[in-house]
């Protein structure tokens, strides 16, 4: 068991020809995803190491199949690539692209409201369940196919958190990344309750940072309803106010968003909060250990 | 990317919201001839810096004179000028903005945000203009008045509205008041803001709305399409080495600590900043190199993260995903002997080809400490530091 992707997985990427879509795309085939199209404008007919390209999402899903859309392109288009997914009722839209404008965000939350596409990201790594299905820039040889399950807005933070679990050897039911920026799509709490309700999953590590408040919003649903463990860490507990820590997202602003805060809300809430990120992995031994 | 008061009214007229009549001047002369040219007894000296605060800090006077914003103006530009929101250096002033003096009925607060938690763009104003909109949060939370905006439909009439007689504005300026909230949501949307604040608008005594104030943050991931917003940069109001790394692509923002750091991912490198405090240190950066930085780019980061002559040690912590050790490796090293790197260095990589990474370091002849774990690597180049 997992969640949002798994052996039946049939992924379309959106931008192939690009070298990231290439890059990505050759590496998910290879960790044994089922890559099956891929879309750019312009190049349909033609196929990239086997798979076939085509001009538009309508068509890919129509000849292929695809249930999953992984989307490469390029900041000014991206947000167009997801509506274009969206519309032809893909159910799982994966954004990796970086960059996106906060404004073409926001329409794209609206459009999405009312139906069926689920959206992760932008600007995230993807999402993995190691030994099935991997969708995303994530380095596929560190996890392992196991019971823990790991959500962030981070990237190379996760696959830290991943190794050190892999390591202490417990394996992941599935890694999610929700991306970096301040308006995504599925949230710390979507994938929380996914997680609570797969039978796969027995503990969550939660990897926040600093920026908004979807860790205390999280915080508040895992006191009301969380039945399993969760382990914690907040990155950025020594950034400075008013500065956007790399992430568009990352930012304190006006006093609110801070690390300490988040701290608080999550212990109060009953998660296990890892005191440095070389710690992760033990404290969720621990976690494991004491429930 | 913030820009001065007096740009964001140059914006905010362009959208239809009024603004008082003023002039940029860069000396005492240029001020002195701006305010006979405004005419009035009154006219109002302000420093342009990128920081708030600025009337508390002595950077906002009022002059009954040209002579006297000559006066003023001297005694602003060239100087530092400390508010709570610079630091205790300041920020020197390079240029005041001079207005007309009005004659002020009503001070509020109004200013168009992102609401992350809705996904949507919230206008918001208080009775309690002047004043820190956090302070009125913290003091009179139930004065915050909000409405959040339909992306498809834009700010609607009724919801201004709505406000407007929330705030108590009288009903001959109700569509007055509706024109400066759709102005304002308009400026905020065509120039890709993150936000913009006037605080205070004001209402005059004879019945006109102005914005007396004006502030925008602009979101750096539209500048494809905000080549007019980007022409309003102003690098002197930004940190020199932040500039540089931003110009190969490199996000990096100075701290107060003697450990620099370099690191792939943001949230990486917040949490190696974490973990260097964590075990007693003080990081001097954040600096995140990126997923598919290079050799050139990891050479460009170590120079300026040398630069800061407070650094007393180096710490590179890298997870590779994409990026291979060994061609990091190769690059570390070439930086470190080019730039002869006389502090410790720690080199933590875990990822593709690690192993030969691992040996181009151990060969190279340089005095590179090797890490295993992001802990072992902090702990190390803490106690390098302190010897």
């Amino acid at each position: 068991m997992a969640i949002l992707v798994n052996k039946q997985t049939r992924v379309l990427t959106q931008g192939i020809t690009g070298a990231t879509g290439q890059f990505h795309t050759r590496a998910c085939k290879e960790y044994g995803t089922k890559m099956i199209a891929g879309v750019t404008p312009g190049k349909g007919g033609t196929s990239f190491e086997g798979i076939p390209i085509f001009d538009t999402v309508e068509r890919a899903v129509k000849e292929t199949g695809a249930n999953a859309s992984v989307i490469y392109v390029p900041p000014p288009f991206a947000a167009d690539a997801i509506l274009e997914a969206a519309d032809a009722d893909i159910p799982l839209i994966i954004c990796i692209t970086e960059g996106v404008p906060v404004r073409d965000m926001v329409k794209v939350k609206r459009f999405l409201t009312g139906r069926r596409s689920q959206l992760l990201g932008p600007n995230c790594p993807g999402t993995i369940t190691p030994g099935e299905c991997k969708i995303g820039i994530m380095p596929g040889h560190i996890h392992r196919p196991g019971e823990i399950g790991v959500v962030s807005r981070s990237g190379t933070l996760t696959y830290e958190a991943v190794d050190q679990l892999t390591r202490l050897g417990m394996g992941q039911s599935t890694c999610v990344g929700i991306g970096g920026d301040p308006v995504h799509g599925i949230e710390f709490v979507d994938v929380l309750k996914m997680f609570n309700n797969d039978a796969g999953t027995k503990a969550v590590v939660l990897i926040g940072e600093i920026g908004g408040s979807a860790e205390e919003e999280a915080a508040q649903w895992i006191k009301a309803n969380m039945k399993k463990p969760v382990v914690g860490f907040i990155a950025g507990q020594t950034a400075p106010p008013g500065k956007r820590m790399g992430h568009a997202g990352a930012i304190i602003s006006g006093g609110k968003g801070t690390a300490k805060e988040k701290i608080e809300a999550m212990t109060a809430a009953g998660i296990r909060m890892a005191s440095s990120p070389a710690t992760i992995g033990r404290t969720m031994q621990e976690a494991l250990a004491k429930s | 990317m913030n820009i001065h008061e007096f740009q964001a009214k140059e914006i905010l007229k362009r959208f239809g919201v009024a603004v008082p009549r003023g002039i940029v001047a860069s000396t005492p002369e240029g001020a002195k001839a701006a305010a006979t040219e405004l005419g009035g007894a009154v006219c109002v000296v302000k420093a342009q810096i990128h920081a708030g605060g600025r009337g508390k800090g002595g950077g906002v006077k009022v002059v009954k004179s040209p002579d006297e914003a000559a006066a003023k103006a001297a005694a602003m530009l060239g100087h530092n000028l400390v508010t709570h929101q610079t630091g205790p250096e300041g920020r020197q002033v390079r240029r005041v903005l001079v207005e007309q003096g009005l004659g002020i009925a009503r001070e509020l607060y109004l200013a168009m945000v992102l609401d992350r938690a809705q996904s949507r763009v919230s206008v918001i104003c208080s009775s309690e203009g002047g004043v820190e909109i956090e302070e009125v949060a913290d003091r009179h939370p139930e004065k915050i008045l909000k409405e959040s905006i339909d992306p498809v439909v834009g700010l609607a009439a009724f919801q201004c509205r709505r406000l407007a007689f929330a705030l108590g504005i009288p009903a001959e300026l109700i569509g007055k008041m509706t024109g400066v909230m759709q102005g304002l949501y308009r400026a905020f949307e065509e120039c890709d803001a993150s936000l913009a604040e006037i605080n205070p608008l004001i209402i005059t005594t004879d019945g006109q709305i102005m914005a007396l104030d004006a502030k925008m943050n602009f979101d750096s991931n539209a500048f494809f399409r905000q080549k007019n917003i980007v022409a309003l940069r102003d690098l002197d109001e930004e940190d020199p080495r932040e500039v540089e790394a931003s110009q190969y692509d490199l996000s990096y923002i100075s701290l107060d600590g003697n450990i620099a750091c370099m690191v792939n991912g943001a949230g990486l490198a917040m949490a190696t900043m974490d973990i260097i405090k964590h075990y007693g240190g003080e990081p001097a950066n954040f600096l995140d190199v990126g997923g598919g930085a290079n050799k050139e780019k990891v050479a460009q980061a170590f120079k300026i993260l040398l630069v800061d002559s407070r650094v007393r040690g180096v710490l590179i912590n890298i997870f590779g995903g994409i990026m291979r050790c060994d061609v990091l490796a190769q690059g570390v090293v070439d930086a470190a002997r080019e730039l002869s790197v006389s502090v410790p260095l720690v080199v933590r990589m875990q990822g593709t080809n690690v192993d030969i990474g691992k040996k181009i370091l151990a060969d190279s002849g340089l005095a590179i400490i090797p890490a295993e774990t992001m802990a072992e690597a902090a702990e190390k180049i803490v106690a390098a530091v302190r010897n």
